[in-house]
């Protein structure tokens, strides 16, 4: 039998809770420690083994310079490079920062901001480094993270679905929420692999898995402002976890910018 | 006693007919409320059917309603169809095993339950003469869809609701089923009498109907009958008519309302997940981490996500106008020269089901009425 492929697990600014899913495997974890040399995972063991790795996982936005530079480093040593989370793969939570001035937040938030190296905007690995699956979800599913290791190992593409939650709702047989009981619900643009969790107790999706492959947030917004819901509440249902993938981005931004002008016409008329 | 054709029944009755039934081995599926609507699922009582319930239903809206009667099949149409129990949305077909060197295959050894339905719908009978066409009745046959298909026993519930997004009268499709079924049931309410018509299709059915306790139908109740139904073919609130149509839609190509509608289409895939008649299946292929076993999986899928049109070098419809298109040619034209009918049997759930409520009536209107420009098939995405 020759050697064991090496199996990295990486993190940036994230919460850990993607490697989580990844202790979380358990029984599973056994299997893929027996197949693969589970070299460097530091929420697992320090004992870290040398690169290069065969299969890279990366958990984390860059936030700051030096991770800017780190990340290059991951790159070089690894082979397949998998981006794994909402974090890693469209900023995270934290690219909140990225629709308002960092530096303010710095200095109100700590002692000596002098000390604070944030960069402006937390990004994707992706937007630094080239990568070669990108597996979104907050957290990523443990399902769909040892099929990705699975295809990795087998040398098979994984099945990686791009369509929409709501793909998972009919399949589970969930009484559509949005139809059924008007509750906003964002399953149509974001991509399955959560199996449509929250539509199962009826609750609308909250979108931790990020944009679906073709996701029409226009039409979905205006939707939702059929059925009752303002601007705002668009604006934050847009701008939570994937706050920072592109097509949410572009939603939540330009309901800000129609907020901005009705408040600036509101100043306007009363003065 | 000899099998009566045609019976009286009482609601009660429903119970002996369900009884019957599981005496007989069957699975019996029927409507249910359940989270807010009424769906297909296990059916053990009279007392399990949405008594009393109706739906009002609309572009991408569905509310449960109360009546103020107590009917059995007061509401029109839920978003589950009897698909997912002949055609189920996920599926292995065969797994693997490593063997030395080589594997070895194990084949699938499925046994389907014998299933009953109660409550299938005029429309959703031809929806189901539909897949066994396009499942069982051609050259390659799906053995799993025949062994759940085979032995199936249908009890048909004729409308005397049409709903909001219904229209079966303009697709011949119903609100009143002809053929095809072993018991169908028509339910009369009024303020004085509540009663459903019963009538046996085949044998099978005449033996389950005589052993719930029925009695001949006089001229009046029979007479009532048909005029609920025709009440209900009166009360349809849309459309979709023409023999012209497969043409219609050939000639209207490039027509800009295919650019208007992909505005609004969320390519989510809820309108082919809902559809009677859709039927389309991807196959996965899993590993177990080990590599010691390895299993195919067949799994719904739908013409709205882009990986479904994907060969070698990128997805052949990549624009939601192309996938939206798609859908319509195929299940309204295409459909009729590879199956001899429509794909569409008027329910419409890809209307009400639809969370923005995109409107298939509305849409092919607007194409007849905008008539025909460009007549050009090239130029897909």
């Amino acid at each position: 039998m020759g050697r064991k492929p090496k199996l990295a697990v990486y993190k940036f600014a994230s919460c850990d809770g993607c490697q989580l899913s990844l202790l979380n495997c358990e029984e599973e974890l056994m299997a893929v420690a027996g197949e693969m040399e589970i070299a460097y995972f530091l929420e697992a063991s320090r004992a870290v083994v040398k690169g290069p790795y065969q299969l890279s996982l990366v958990e984390g936005s860059i936030t700051t310079p030096r991770d800017a530079e780190r990340v290059h480093q991951v790159r070089r040593a690894s082979r397949f490079l998998v981006s794994i989370g909402a974090c890693a793969t469209s900023g995270g939570i934290q690219s909140l920062r990225n629709f308002k001035d960092v530096r303010e937040f710095v200095s109100v938030v700590y002692a000596t901001a002098e000390y604070i190296e944030a960069l402006e905007k937390s990004t994707p690995i992706s937007y630094h480094v080239r990568v070669d699956l990108e597996l979104q979800g907050c957290p990523v599913g443990k399902d769909q993270l040892l099929e990705v290791i699975s295809a990795f190992l087998h040398n098979r593409r994984p099945n990686v679905p791009a369509y929409s939650v709501c793909m998972e709702c009919k399949k589970a047989g969930n009484v559509c929420v949005m139809v059924a009981s008007g509750t906003p619900c964002l399953g149509p643009v974001t991509r399955a692999g959560c199996g449509a969790v929250c539509p199962a107790y009826q609750r609308g999706c909250y979108g931790c898995f990020g944009p679906s492959g073709s996701p029409n947030t226009i039409s979905l917004s205006e939707r939702w402002q059929q059925i009752g819901k303002g601007e705002e509440e668009i604006v934050r249902a847009f701008r939570s976890f994937n706050a920072y993938a592109e097509p949410f981005r572009r939603e939540s931004e330009a309901y800000e910018r129609l907020l901005t002008e009705k408040a600036l016409r509101d100043s306007t008329s009363s003065s | 006693m000899k099998a009566e054709e045609r019976l009286v029944i009482r609601p009660a009755h429903i119970q002996q007919l369900i009884d019957s039934l599981i005496r007989r081995g069957y699975r019996v599926k029927g409507p249910v409320v359940r989270n807010e609507a009424v769906v297909y699922d296990d059916l053990s009582s009279l007392e399990d059917l949405p008594i009393g319930w109706t739906d009002e239903q609309g572009g991408g809206r569905y509310r449960l309603r109360r009546r103020d009667d107590e009917a059995l099949f007061g509401y029109s149409l839920g978003p589950r169809t009897w698909k997912v129990f002949l055609h189920p949305p996920e599926r292995r077909l065969w797994k693997a095993e490593r063997n030395g060197r080589g594997f070895r295959i194990i084949e699938e050894e499925e046994r389907p339950p014998l299933f009953a339905f109660i409550g299938v719908r005029p429309c959703e009978l031809h929806a189901i003469s539909i897949l066994d066409r396009v499942l069982a009745g051609g050259e390659f046959v799906d053995p799993s869809y025949r062994a759940r298909r085979e032995g199936l026993f249908v009890v048909v519930a004729n409308c005397g609701e049409a709903g909001g997004t219904c229209f079966c009268s303009s697709m011949d499709t119903g609100p009143a089923a002809a053929s095809g079924f072993d018991i169908a049931l028509t339910e009369v309410v009024t303020a004085e009498d509540h009663y459903l018509l019963a009538e046996a299709g085949t044998g099978k059915g005449a033996e389950v109907l005589g052993e719930t306790g029925g009695v001949r139908p006089g001229e009046a109740e029979i007479t009532a009958a048909r005029k609920t139904v025709e009440e209900a073919a009166a009360r349809m609130g849309r459309s979709m008519t023409g023999s012209d149509l497969k043409d219609l839609l050939y000639r209207s190509y490039e027509h800009p309302r295919w650019d208007d509608v992909a505005r609004r289409c969320l390519t989510c895939g809820n309108c082919t997940m809902v559809c009677p008649t859709c039927f389309c299946t991807t196959v996965e292929d899993r590993t177990e981490i080990t590599g010691g076993t390895a299993e195919r999986w067949q799994r719904a899928d739908s013409c709205f996500s882009a990986e479904f049109s994907y060969i070698h070098g990128g997805s052949i419809r990549s624009s939601p106008k192309a996938r939206y298109r798609h859908w319509i040619m195929h299940k309204l034209a295409a459909w009729v020269d590879q199956f001899g009918r429509s794909g569409c049997v008027g329910c419409g759930r890809c209307i009400t089901w639809c969370p923005v409520g995109i409107d298939i009536t509305e849409e092919v209107g607007a194409i007849r009425k905008n008539g025909v420009r460009g007549s050009d098939r090239e130029g897909e995405g």
